[in-house]
């Protein structure tokens, strides 16, 4: 049979000669590899105390941005929820009022915008996407749970929060 | 006829029992915690560290977690041999501490309190008689289950011990011959000091194979890796206690580590002289120091013989079940006949 890679070997299976059929020294080599494990650097790091630092092109949990007037980006085009592989975006649109014009750039803006953070694969399509630079991919990631419902991440969660502004949820 | 027992006396053995015994519950649960640390730090890794300061209640809380668990009897078993293997498992393992010499005597206003709750003229015997009885728990446990995979792991442990209790016969045969005594506290008194006329006095530099072999047989007696085989996941799911659960599966597993505890005492008090340690007769303090400074040296040694099995277990593999046999019948039993023949020669030569 013809080797499928040049990087087989084959198995020895000669019978063990007295030294080897002594067992010991086979044991005592492993006993120094483990030993010297001990000493080692730990591979673990200390989750919640200690952070690993991300890649400088880690795509995390989105955010929605602002202009410098801190007014949305978002015209609710919707070309990120086209873009979206995991379909994880839905949002719906509604026409800005006369007086609102510090809070929406454009005369369009997304009154609902959702992302379904279980869904979202973290592609980072969104943000290529994005004629308007609204949305970014962050260096965070969503927290972990214990409901569905609280991985559907809405506006308010999104929205990055303005100069002196709370977030309502910290996290996010 | 009356035994002449002073209440003084029954009370002194009582305490000195209850003690024995909490000590070896004690070291067994914190072995379970130094057993997964020792894991951890073998295989570069943390190990628990979230359950108090560096863990150190993980033995708690996995004890609770067992004591929680559903307790479950299988319709198809033997319902009271079912529950006499857990418990003759762990009895038998609490009762061997019993003839361990644990220190030298204590002098407390003008009583002589020995730190050995029966000074036995056969400890050795009472030691092997009770760790062959461990086997039974173990048997009618698996028996009692009525699962193939649990029999074929009680099956697999008790022709294991049998074949490896006699290569362990054999070897403290060649050292009963140097010391003359089966009373494991005259063994002791024997190895005092380190240094004695040229030569050291620890059982171990006379009889280093005999040594090994016990090792060896321990290793096999207490079921730990690599003679492990009454468990092996791999091939019997869980081995003697497939169908054991909550407590019943804790004791179980406790007895192993209470047993890993008494032979890492056993062969510390038989090799490595016991609670003698290395210029004891030169340091200038009173007898009771010594005799709790003798202590202290015991748990050392016993400390670093649980660890020794430890280390073991996370660094080799189990053995294949004919392997075993094979180290057992062919390899381990005529090196302990040579042993013995070689010793008895070398016992006739120097003393004539």
């Amino acid at each position: 049979m013809q080797a499928l890679t040049d990087r087989a070997v084959p198995v020895d299976r000669r019978p063990l000669n007295f030294w080897e059929k002594m067992y010991l020294p086979g044991i005592f080599r492993g006993m120094a590899i483990t030993l010297k494990h001990i000493f080692r650097k730990k591979a673990t790091i200390n989750y919640p105390e200690e952070k690993r630092a991300f890649s400088p092109v880690f795509r995390g949990l989105q955010i929605l941005n602002r202009d410098e007037e801190g007014r949305e980006r978002c015209t609710a085009c919707g070309l990120c929820a086209v873009a979206c592989p995991a379909e994880a975006i839905t949002m719906e649109a509604a026409e800005r009022k006369p007086g609102e014009e510090h809070l929406y750039r454009e005369e369009k803006y997304a009154a609902k915008y959702e992302i379904n953070m279980l869904r979202c694969i973290f592609c980072g399509f969104c943000e290529e996407a994005c004629p308007k630079d609204a949305i970014y991919l962050t260096e965070t990631f969503a927290p972990s749970s214990f409901e569905r419902e609280h991985f559907i991440y809405g506006k308010e969660d999104l929205l990055i929060p303005l100069p002196g502004e709370e977030t309502k949820n910290p996290q996010a | 006829m009356i035994l002449q027992i002073g209440t003084y006396l029954l009370v002194e053995k009582f305490i000195l029992i209850s003690i024995v015994l909490a000590i070896s519950l004690l070291v067994a649960m914190y072995s379970t915690y130094a057993e997964r640390k020792v894991a951890a730090v073998i295989q570069d890794r943390r190990g628990p560290n979230r359950a108090g300061p560096f863990g150190i209640l993980q033995p708690l809380a996995d004890g609770a977690k067992l004591f929680f668990k559903e307790e479950i009897i299988p319709s198809h078993s033997t319902r009271f041999l079912f529950i006499l293997g857990p418990s003759l498992a762990m009895l038998t393992a609490c009762m061997t501490g019993a003839v361990i010499p644990w220190g030298d005597s204590l002098h407390l206003g003008g009583h002589v309190v020995p730190l050995q709750v029966a000074d036995v003229n056969i400890g050795i015997l009472f030691i092997f008689g009770v760790v062959s009885l461990g086997v039974y728990g173990i048997m009618i446990g698996a028996w009692a289950s009525n699962n193939k995979f649990s029999l074929l792991g009680g099956i697999r442990a008790a022709s294991q011990i049998i074949s490896y209790e006699l290569a362990m016969g054999l070897s403290l045969i060649a050292l009963l011959m140097l010391t003359g005594s089966l009373s494991l506290n005259d063994i002791v008194r024997q190895q005092h000091g380190f240094w004695k006329n040229g030569y050291f006095t620890w059982n171990f530099f006379r009889q280093p194979i005999g040594f090994l072999i016990f090792l060896v047989c321990a290793f096999a007696e207490c079921n730990r890796t690599p003679f492990d085989l009454a468990e092996c996941e791999n091939e019997l799911v869980n081995g003697y206690h497939t169908e054991y659960s909550s407590m019943k599966l804790g004791f179980y597993l406790f007895a192993e580590y209470v047993n890993m505890f008494i032979s890492s005492a056993v062969m510390a008090t038989l090799f490595f002289g016991g609670f003698n340690f290395p210029f004891m007769d030169h340091l200038g303090l009173s007898a009771n120091w010594i005799t709790i400074l003798g202590v202290v040296a015991l748990f050392v040694k016993t400390g670093f013989f649980i660890f020794l099995f430890m280390w073991v277990r996370w660094t080799i593999p189990r053995f294949r079940y004919d392997q075993l046999m094979k180290l057992g019948w062919k390899m381990l039993i005529p090196l302990a006949l040579l042993n013995m023949v070689v010793t008895g020669g070398a016992a006739l030569f120097f003393n004539h």
